[in-house]
């Protein structure tokens, strides 16, 4: 492809070569993935053979990249623009293809049929929001459909039960947000879905909307452009909660835990104490830190599609390297409040035979013991 | 003015004006305006003829007014009007007409740029058919400079006027003379040690008969205007604070160092080997090196523009001096350890000045490695940190392990600089250092007269910068000061009594405080002294009240009526 046209759309002129943004790419040292090397040549070089870099699907979308760069260049739209261009004729890998494709016929990337997207409230009783609500709740995909996520969704909603709020969920309206549809390059299938489900949500009604996972959370606040709605993400609301004293925790959880910060949370929205002031309430929860938290939280590897992303980049995840880095602290839990990070560091407990030592659970998984 | 007897100059300004305007043409339609006794073109009014030729016929042809339509009064106003007032013109009776920046510099078909001139022309010959002489007029100096600031610039700048003969007050907040240099170890390019160049000068300063010295002081309150200023300075052992009287003030205030913490994923403040080059150069000053540098180190990295050349925390500039420091350093640092590995992490090494450059190769030449890359992040490993980057020459990442890791911080405007570009209303430029009138031809005035900057607090530079500014602004501030008047504007201002309501509009919108409401009279009155003439006053009155003189509502109507072609 020639390379003119997405270098003067995406402004690449103002990249100095620095290297801020390749140092700082967690899957760098594992990947021919070189984003500066790629904006340079995007800079000098007429055409790009996008088949020649197939490295392309091994960015996590964490946007530790764009985060840092001193040239406010965005080195993480290029990767996306390039994407796109390899959607746009098809060329993605499998499994890939078969997220999104889910994603288009069934609103989520499993592929399971819509109507079943509310299993996970048997025995619930949950408004539909379509009826009016204050605060809605968007579910999202992975906490609807995977089992293992599933009790977040749960946790939150006796939590909000609890708090007495005013909520609904969109029940099997609800679609999937196009977080990661967008950064795999599927930028049709994100302009439907924001069309569609911003017009739900907006006929909704709702002032606030909250979400369980830092992806949706993401993408409606900063590329929605819900305007009038204020957009959260539930470790805000149930810290506020707490703070105002219309959620308490009356049961102990003694137990020394260690809190891996999402990048679609921390290091991309700057939401870094709210997490950490939930875990502190709960009453004998001793909270240690890893080394490399907040801004230099390590990538889990789950984002920019690599949920779906299986025969690229046979390195080991990332993932595995931070369950030890999560175990050296001494914590006997692993809190995340991702659930792309729950699965993606249980997996790499799993497969590291380290259950004994270390588990992994959601912020709001030790909520619902402490409430 | 009754029958006036005006003369139109029109300039080729060489091929400038000519080659697109036809100036015969214009001269021979200037002469057929209302007024116009003599209408001529030349080759460069500017020139010594070229005046000449003005003075000539202000005297031979009796003309109360002159039109000289070359290029923008900015360059040349003063020049005309002084050759005026020679030949006995009151200067405020020529006003220029701009045919060139406004004309042939912007046009290229030259029949309109042609007619687009005679326009013009006849507009300013419009007015000046209306302009009435003004009185210039000047105030006497107070033999006196107040310097803000006790470091490096300002002492240089306090020496300089101090010894052309001056009083000179040196304002400084801290209770020590010295600045940010006191701080430092060994200067470039001789390494020596800073107090061989700071002694002497604060010895100087203390010891010189016309310098008062202020030190744990501070400016509060600065009223008047050039030439005649009262400082208020609030200092330690006095109860009420000293109002000072000088004739002008030299801001030196220096900078602020980035706070590196602005930057959490470089680890400062959380891993004891992380230290930014000033804490570097503290170690080295004031302890001996042996037990400061541990023996041990193996690996001593230098991570330069931090803070600097950086959108994420809003300091897009570069800082200048840490590329030559850090080579300083770095080159001290491999000459204390030489079993150590020093590395330089950098985007682009800056060494601009004398003896930089074969500085920079011989601190390569002892050893010290430079590396092309930013460094992204910096973790814990054990006892040593880890440096998360990518050497953009070799295209690899890489984790780097050090012992120590010095930042090169850089430059920022001072944090309290808000406050003092408010007293002074002294504007800032978009990165927040003062701003200086013209980057190039007046890099020490500022827009308020008689304020001049020096050092640091104009932007980063490094010391025998400062020092040559400091002496700039000094020799600046002293022409006012050896002149002992210096002139105010005399088109400003003036109030209609008997139109004014009283209603303060004038001195909400004048952003010089000015007008004044008379507390006996409630009318509003122009202080002609502090009037600019920027004519906002006149714009806002709501009752017409307000003329500003050389822009006359009569004035400026005939302009507009000749452009539009009604007689």
């Amino acid at each position: 492809m020639k390379t003119q046209p997405l270098t003067e759309q995406l402004e690449l002129f103002g990249c100095i070569q620095c290297g801020k943004c390749t140092g700082g790419c967690p899957v760098a040292r594992k990947t021919t993935l070189n984003i500066r090397s790629l904006i340079y040549h995007m800079l000098i070089e007429p055409e790009l053979n996008l088949e020649a870099h197939p490295e392309l699907w091994d960015c996590t979308s964490c946007f530790t990249c764009v985060v840092r760069c001193p040239k406010d260049v965005r080195p993480a739209e290029l990767i996306i623009a390039l994407r796109g261009q390899l959607v746009e004729s098809g060329r993605v890998p499998d499994t890939v293809g078969a997220a999104l494709m889910g994603i288009f016929r069934q609103g989520n990337p499993t592929g399971i049929a819509r109507e079943d997207r509310t299993a996970w409230m048997d025995g619930l009783s949950v408004k539909p929001a379509q009826e009016g609500c204050e605060l809605l709740y968007y579910v999202g995909c992975t906490p609807a459909y995977d089992l293992r996520a599933q009790p977040i969704a749960r946790a939150l909603v006796r939590a909000f039960t609890a708090a007495g709020l005013d909520f609904g969920t969109l029940g099997i309206e609800e679609s999937c947000c196009g977080n990661e549809v967008r950064r795999m390059g599927e930028m049709g299938l994100f302009e439907m879905l924001v069309e569609e489900n911003g017009a739900l949500i907006r006929s909704v009604g709702a002032s606030r909307l909250v979400t369980t996972s830092p992806h949706c959370f993401n993408t409606f606040k900063n590329e929605y452009g819900l305007d009038g709605i204020e957009v959260l993400h539930y470790t805000q609301l149930i810290a506020e909660l707490l703070d105002q004293g219309r959620l308490a925790f009356s049961r102990e959880v003694t137990k020394k835990v260690t809190y891996h910060d999402p990048c679609f949370l921390g290091k991309q929205n700057n939401v870094f104490e709210e997490p950490r002031a939930i875990l502190k309430a709960i009453p004998g929860l001793e909270l240690v830190e890893m080394d490399r938290n907040r801004e230099r939280s390590l990538c889990c590897e789950g984002g920019g599609g690599r949920m779906w992303a299986e025969g690229t980049n046979l390195e080991q995840r990332l993932a595995f390297q931070r369950v030890l880095e999560a175990a050296d602290t001494g914590a006997e839990i692993l809190a995340v409040a991702c659930p792309f990070c729950l699965m993606t560091l249980e997996d790499a407990v799993k497969v590291q035979g380290l259950e004994e030592r270390l588990r992994v659970m959601d912020i709001m998984e030790l909520v619902n013991l402490a409430l | 003015m009754e029958n006036p007897r005006i003369g139109v100059y029109i300039c080729h300004c060489g091929i400038n004006i000519a080659a697109t305007v036809d100036v015969q043409k214009v001269t021979e339609f200037a002469a057929t305006l209302p007024g116009v006794v003599v209408a001529r073109n030349y080759l460069y009014m500017c020139s010594d003829p070229g005046q000449a030729l003005i003075r000539h016929d202000i005297e031979a042809e009796g003309l109360t007014g002159v039109v000289v339509a070359s290029c923008s009064p900015r360059m040349h106003e003063p020049t005309f009007r002084g050759a005026a007032q020679q030949a006995g013109l009151n200067p405020y009776c020529l006003e220029m007409a701009n045919i060139r920046e406004q004309c042939s510099w912007v046009h290229s078909d030259r029949a309109k740029a042609t007619e687009k001139a005679q326009w013009l022309v006849a507009s300013v010959v419009a007015k000046v058919a209306r302009l009435v002489p003004l009185d210039s007029r000047e105030v006497a100096v107070t033999p006196g400079a107040l310097i803000i600031g006790g470091g490096v610039a300002g002492m240089v700048a306090a020496l300089d006027i101090a010894d052309a003969g001056f009083p000179v007050y040196l304002v400084e907040k801290t209770d020590r003379l010295g600045g940010r240099v006191a701080g430092l170890d060994r200067l470039f390019p001789a390494m020596e040690p800073v107090t061989g160049l700071l002694s002497p000068l604060i010895e100087r300063v203390r010891s010189h008969p016309r310098v008062t010295l202020l030190l744990s002081s501070q400016v509060t309150g600065v009223e008047g205007y050039v030439g005649n200023f009262q400082a208020q300075v609030e200092t330690a052992g006095h109860s009420a604070p000293l109002v000072l009287p000088v004739g002008v003030i030299i801001v030196a205030t220096g900078y602020d160092l980035f706070d590196p913490r602005r930057k959490p994923e470089l680890g400062y403040g959380q891993y004891p080997n992380v230290v930014t080059s000033l804490e570097l150069e503290h170690i080295l000053a004031r302890e001996s090196a042996d037990t400061a540098l541990s023996p041990a180190l193996r690996s001593i990295a230098f991570i330069q523009c931090v803070g600097s050349r950086d959108a994420q925390v809003g300091n897009p500039y570069c800082s200048r001096v840490c590329c030559m420091y850090t080579a300083r350093q770095a080159r001290l640092l491999k000459e204390l350890r030489p079993n150590a590995e020093v590395t330089v992490f950098y985007m682009d090494v800056r060494t601009f000045g004398k003896g930089a450059e074969e500085f920079y190769d011989e601190a390569r030449a002892k050893g010290v490695r430079y590396r092309r890359g930013n460094v992204s992040e910096i973790y814990r490993r054990g006892e040593r940190v880890v440096l998360l980057g990518e050497d953009t020459l070799q295209g690899r990442p890489f984790e780097f392990q050090a012992d120590l890791v010095v930042l090169a911080t850089g430059m920022e405007p001072r944090h309290d600089s808000a406050a003092l570009s408010t007293l002074l209303k002294l504007p800032r430029s978009a990165d927040g250092f003062f701003l200086e009138l013209h980057p190039k031809l007046r890099p020490v005035d500022t827009a308020v007269d008689g304020v001049f900057l020096a050092g640091c607090c104009q932007g980063p530079k490094d010391i025998p910068d400062t020092i040559a500014q400091a002496k700039a602004a000094a020799s600046s501030a002293l022409i006012p000061l050896l002149r002992g008047r210096v002139p105010v504007e005399a088109a400003t201002a003036i109030v209609d009594a008997e139109m004014c309501a009283g209603c303060g509009m004038c001195v909400e919108v004048c952003p010089y405080g000015a007008p004044g409401l008379d507390p006996l009279w409630g009318v509003s009155r122009v202080n002609a002294v502090l009037c600019k003439g920027c004519g906002a006053c006149a714009s806002a009155c709501p009752s017409k009240a307000i003329r500003l003189q050389q822009f006359t509502p009569d004035q400026i109507l005939a302009q507009v009526d000749a452009l539009v072609g009604v007689s």
